[in-house]
């Protein structure tokens, strides 16, 4: 065998095993038999943790008005091996509850099946989220009841019922997440939708911790070395939101009685004065004991109030997109200001016009008329402008330069630096999308996506992007991350558009005659000039009305995209919406009440319930 | 040549006897450990026990299947296998946290679908598999330093990958090929290089709190410089038996201590400096010796005085700046230096309030107390041992400790009767790692170790490390049942 001469090394190996054994031995030895600490240390004290929960952080809206704040509730909970001699009848009268419920209930939390974390040493929820006044006859005697202890927690209370989807609301913390972060443990709460997710971390604070000693029987000895090692807990950050409330009541009134959103933007800083979406509910309903009988039958409501419209519904824009159109084929050289475009009405093929004006159209008369056959014949001069080529390669270059330049306004894909929870993403079709519904790059042309060019067809864009857009249009050429916290760096992400400053504004004044004579006349405000765009957008039922734009025209401080589903003519039932709210922002209040109670009143879904 | 001979024959039933017995006794330790008055049955796959069962069953199908496969695989495979682990543990640093998620503050799982594995657990498996063929080849022996170069790498890439992935427990397991190098001919000395090295390490630690005199100079420098002194004395007196020289060392020593105690009377001095200067000298002086004298055999003694000078100037730095706050409170609490029984001592002394409240018959089968109270962490896991010796107490605890050592001294055996180097040395491998877990972490619950996160082989809840230290170990029975194959 080779390595003969080191045989006897594997005898040193064995002896520095064993030595290590025989040591370990004698460790067992001294620790079991010898020393006696270590098992007073077994019977008399060990040590209970008992976390200490830091108040949660408080939200403001823009102008420091308190939206959401703590109140105190109370989780009775037991240890099974500490309770003795129950007067269970005693018990339920205590908290109100029948006996029935009491054994249902007990039963549940023994079922490991249920409720895998279940041992009889530790403390088990019994109840939670008690009122101060449920929890007061229970207080005076609880010494009746061995084993039962009251918990203290926070609970979140709302100062308005309004905004129910920007702030969220907070639940008891889910096992996936328990993995996913050590810092929570079973039955905290946390941040589950809204700015309370989003801002979670900031808002939750930290925990402390108390260290009591207890005896082998599990009762309280007091603390440890007078509280030395105590970890106290860390308040939670307060937050303070872009939101306006009173211009986020305002939208929310405006929208009672329809399904509908309404986004408001302030364009210089990203800023969301405003997001409101209908139907919705008042946050107060998702708190405490009634948190999920509540939740449930938001869920199942058909209107599908859960459902943040602003930033999740998502439409084919269509006039409103218009205004976009108009810049990128200008940008692209398929039009000027000048192009002019004949217009057959109704009888206008292949894209037909609904609208009653003059022909042939300029680009201002055509957006302030809402002119189809101008911006289908627009679309086709921008993505034909240098012919097809062959396999249509140059035509598909030029659509996807028009599609890159139609992103850059912020379409087609979520704000991923952004603090606004769950976005859809809307859509802007690609040129491999039409290659593949078309099954080859030669099987379609600027005429088969004629839709697109009035903002109809695959097309698809949320209300956030829309007044997004619209910010892009009133800062003639770039928009800010749109976002709901307010601090500085946010106002870092600035975003550039694709479309020179020069091309802004023949759009402006197209915007501008909107309302002067176009299609929201009826909408004018008196001493501010507006810039806006009706949209009136086909669909299975009713067409949705769409109103899109900003104010004042020189220097806008708002833009604001407002949809209401299934209602009818844009410039009827969104350009009041967003006439009021412009209104309520830039003058401090609305002096149109007559107006106001008109919208308010008007009811385009009956479905749709107050909450 | 070489025949057929059936595996029912050739393979080595003691080992898979201690192997079932340490198997079995941790599920019953598993079973202890979360076991509750009021819960169902050790079967049940509610509970830890109910799961261990089923890792239990199908590693014992695993160990099967590797039994069946061809021997001549692994030495074929083994370096195609050690690649693919680097590329595992590469990936894992890399990958995004949806595949590496963060479990407890480390990025060594890997997450597919409802499979995770840990690379880390495979990284031993192929770094032996590895070195037994790198190191069997006929033109490669230990003979000089140089040739451990190529040997330390195969241990040093995968062990900063694991470090890497903030597994530090696992990535000091590579450490054990050490004592394969050790039979493979590596010089003794450098394992006991490593055990000064420790030695030096906890007594500046220790001691650096404790100052001399008016805060002129710590004890543990002190204590440090005078063991290389003593060591220096002992190996020119005794071993190249220069008794002269040895003396002379001596007589300097107390001349300059002697000296400057007698300066500190009118002005008072750093004592750390007087003792890294008599080192200093007597470094000096050996050298001059050597050189001068014609006296050999110094290089050596000079050599390891000016290397451990430096590292125990170093070891504050090192321990400060290199080890993480939570790995030097471990080691604080381990030395004594601090009391924290609610924070990083907790582990330890709840662990040893267990240990301890269990006596010489232990409290019985399912009647321990402190593991039920939660009181100990991890306690299927890294201190399962906690439930054996609270619940069996010393004579459960010793048996255990016995039965690992019966499992070892059969390791060495097997190895020792290989006729294939490859053999051989992967059967060093087996018993080095196994040895080391079993040190690291018994050492760890008895506290006389710090606290190092690896569980105890065969013992610990989790199919990754059962089934990784399963693999481990039938590789080694299917090599060894191969022996009467070859002629």
């Amino acid at each position: 065998m080779i390595n003969d001469e080191l045989q006897n090394r594997r005898t040193v190996i064995a002896i520095i095993m064993s030595v290590i054994i025989v040591i370990y031995i004698l460790r067992l030895f001294t620790i079991q038999i010898i020393e006696t600490k270590y098992k007073e240390g077994a019977d008399s004290n060990a040590f209970l943790k008992k976390t200490q929960y830091p108040p949660r952080g408080l939200i403001y809206d823009r102008k420091h008005n308190l939206l959401v704040y703590n109140k105190p509730a109370y989780d009775i909970t037991f240890i099974t091996r500490e309770v003795h001699d129950l007067d269970t009848m005693s018990l339920c009268r205590a908290l109100n509850i029948d006996k029935a419920y009491f054994i249902k209930r007990m039963s549940e939390i023994k079922d490991r099946r249920r409720n895998p974390g279940y041992s009889s040493y530790t403390p088990q929820l019994f109840m939670n989220q008690l009122s101060s006044a449920d929890i007061a006859p229970i207080q005076q005697s609880l010494y009746k009841f061995p084993g039962f202890y009251i918990q203290i927690r926070t609970l979140r209370e709302y100062t308005y019922p309004i905004a129910a989807h920007v702030l969220g609301s907070i639940g008891e913390v889910s096992q996936r997440r328990i993995e996913k972060d050590p810092y929570y443990t079973m039955g905290d709460y946390c941040g589950r939708d809204g700015i309370e997710y989003t801002y979670e971390k900031q808002l939750r604070g930290e925990k402390g911790v108390e260290i009591l000693l207890r005896d082998a029987k599990g009762r309280i000895k007091g603390k440890y070395e007078n509280g030395k090692d105590d970890i106290s807990p860390k308040a939670g950050e307060n937050l303070t939101l872009t939101l306006d409330i009173n211009l986020q009541r305002l939208a929310e009134t405006l929208l009672r009685g329809k399904v509908g959103s309404v986004v408001a933007i302030e364009p210089k800083t990203g800023e969301i004065l405003a997001m409101a979406t209908s139907p919705t509910f008042d946050p107060n309903l998702l708190v405490g004991r009634q948190r999920s009988k509540n939740y449930y039958e938001l869920l199942k409501d058909p209107t599908k109030p859960l459902m943040n419209r602003a930033t999740q519904g998502q439409y084919s824009p269509g006039s409103s997109f218009k205004t976009l159109q108009a810049l990128v084929c200008q940008q692209m050289g398929g039009i000027t200001e000048h192009t002019m475009y004949a217009c057959n009405g109704p009888q206008s093929s292949p894209v037909k016009c609904t609208h009653h004006h003059g022909s042939p159209v300029s680009l201002v008369n055509a957006i302030e008329q809402s002119c189809n056959p101008y911006f289908w014949n627009a679309f086709k001069a921008t993505i034909e402008k240098d012919g097809y080529g062959t396999k249509n390669a140059i035509f598909r270059k030029n659509y996807d330069e028009w599609v890159e330049r139609i992103k850059s306004f912020g379409l087609g894909e979520k704000f991923t630096d952004s603090d606004i929870y769950e976005q859809a993403r809307g859509y802007i079709p690609t040129q491999k999308f039409y290659n593949k519904v078309y099954k080859s790059v030669t099987g379609w042309r600027a005429l088969t996506i004629r839709s697109n060019s009035i903002g109809q067809g695959e097309i698809m864009a949320t209300p956030l992007q829309l007044a997004n857009a619209m910010c892009v249009i009133a800062n003639t050429g770039y928009y800010i991350t749109p976002h709901l916290l307010k601090n500085d760096t946010m106002l870092q992400k600035v975003h550039r558009c694709e479309v020179e400053k020069k091309y802004f504004p023949i759009v402006y004044e197209g915007m501008w005659k909107v309302f002067e004579s176009g299609t929201a006349r009826a909408s004018k405000l008196e001493g501010i000039e507006m810039c806006g765009k009706t949209g009136t957008v086909q669909t299975h039922g009713k067409d949705h009305a769409f109103f899109v734009g900003f104010a004042p025209k020189d220097n806008p401080k708002i833009a604001i995209a407002v949809i209401v589903e299934n209602a009818g003519f844009g410039s009827t039932y969104a350009a009041p919406i967003f006439s009021l709210l412009a209104e309520q922002y830039l003058k401090g209040k609305v002096e149109r009440n007559e107006l106001q109670e008109k919208v308010s009143n008007t009811v385009t879904n009956s479905n749709v319930k107050k909450r | 040549m070489s025949r057929n001979v059936s595996i029912k024959y050739s393979l080595d039933r003691t080992t898979i006897i201690f192997y079932v017995l340490l198997v079995v006794m941790g599920w019953l330790s598993i079973y202890g450990a979360s076991y509750d008055f009021d819960q169902p049955g050790i079967f049940s796959w509610d509970q830890r026990a109910g799961k261990q069962f089923v890792w239990i069953l199908t590693a014992f199908g695993l160990g099967g299947m590797l039994l069946l496969v061809d021997y001549r695989v692994y030495n074929f495979f083994a370096y195609v296998i050690y690649g693919i682990t680097l590329l595992l543990l590469a990936f894992t640093i890399v990958a995004p946290s949806s595949i590496a998620p963060d479990i407890k503050g480390s990025h060594s799982w890997l997450v597919f679908g409802p499979i995770s594995f840990q690379p880390a657990e495979l990284a031993k498996i192929s770094t032996a598999l590895a070195l037994s063929k790198f190191m069997s080849a006929y033109n490669y022996r230990i003979r000089t330093w140089k040739d451990l170069i190529p040997i330390g790498l195969f241990v040093f890439v995968p062990f900063s990958l694991i470090v890497l992935q903030k597994e530090t427990g696992s990535a000091l397991v590579f450490i054990s090929f050490l004592l394969m190098f050790y039979r493979e001919g590596m010089n003794g000395i450098i394992l006991l290089l490593m055990v000064f090295a420790i030695i030096l390490f906890v007594l500046v630690i220790r001691f650096s709190i404790v100052p001399i005199l008016d805060n002129q100079g710590t004890l543990g420098i002190l204590l440090a410089m005078g063991i290389i002194l003593a060591i220096q004395f002992f190996y020119a007196y005794f071993i190249c038996k220069n008794k002269k020289e040895a003396l002379y060392l001596l007589g300097g020593i107390v001349f300059i201590g002697g000296a400057s105690l007698l300066t500190n009377i009118w002005y008072k001095i750093n004592f750390n400096y007087v003792a890294l200067g008599i080192v200093l000298l007597s470094a000096i002086y050996w050298t001059i010796t050597e050189l001068f004298f014609r006296l050999k055999n110094y290089w050596l003694i000079v050599l390891i005085t000016i290397g451990s000078t430096l590292f125990c100037f170093s070891a504050d730095y090192l321990f400060e700046k290199v080890l993480e706050p939570h790995q030097q409170i471990r080691i604080k609490v381990l030395l004594n230096m601090e009391d924290d029984p609610t924070g990083a001592g907790y582990n330890v002394n709840q662990s040893k309030i267990a240990i301890g409240s269990g006596g010489f018959l232990g409290k019985g089968f399912l009647n321990g107390t402190q593991t039920k109270l939660k009181y100990v962490p991890e306690q299927d896991t890294d201190f399962i041992f906690c439930t054996v010796g609270e619940e069996h107490g010393f004579w459960g605890s010793t048996l255990v400790l016995v039965i690992y050592w019966l499992l070892l001294m059969r390791l060495l055996k097997i190895a020792e009767r290989q006729r294939e180097a490859f053999n051989r040395i992967y059967a060093y491998c087996v018993a080095s790692i196994l040895f080391f877990h079993l040190m690291v972490n018994i050492g760890m619950v008895l506290g006389i170790m710090p606290v190092i996160g690896i569980p105890l082989p065969f013992f610990s809840y989790g199919g990754s490390s059962l089934w990784g230290f399963t693999i481990l170990l039938f590789i080694l029975l299917r090599l060894d049942a191969s022996r009467l194959e070859r002629i």
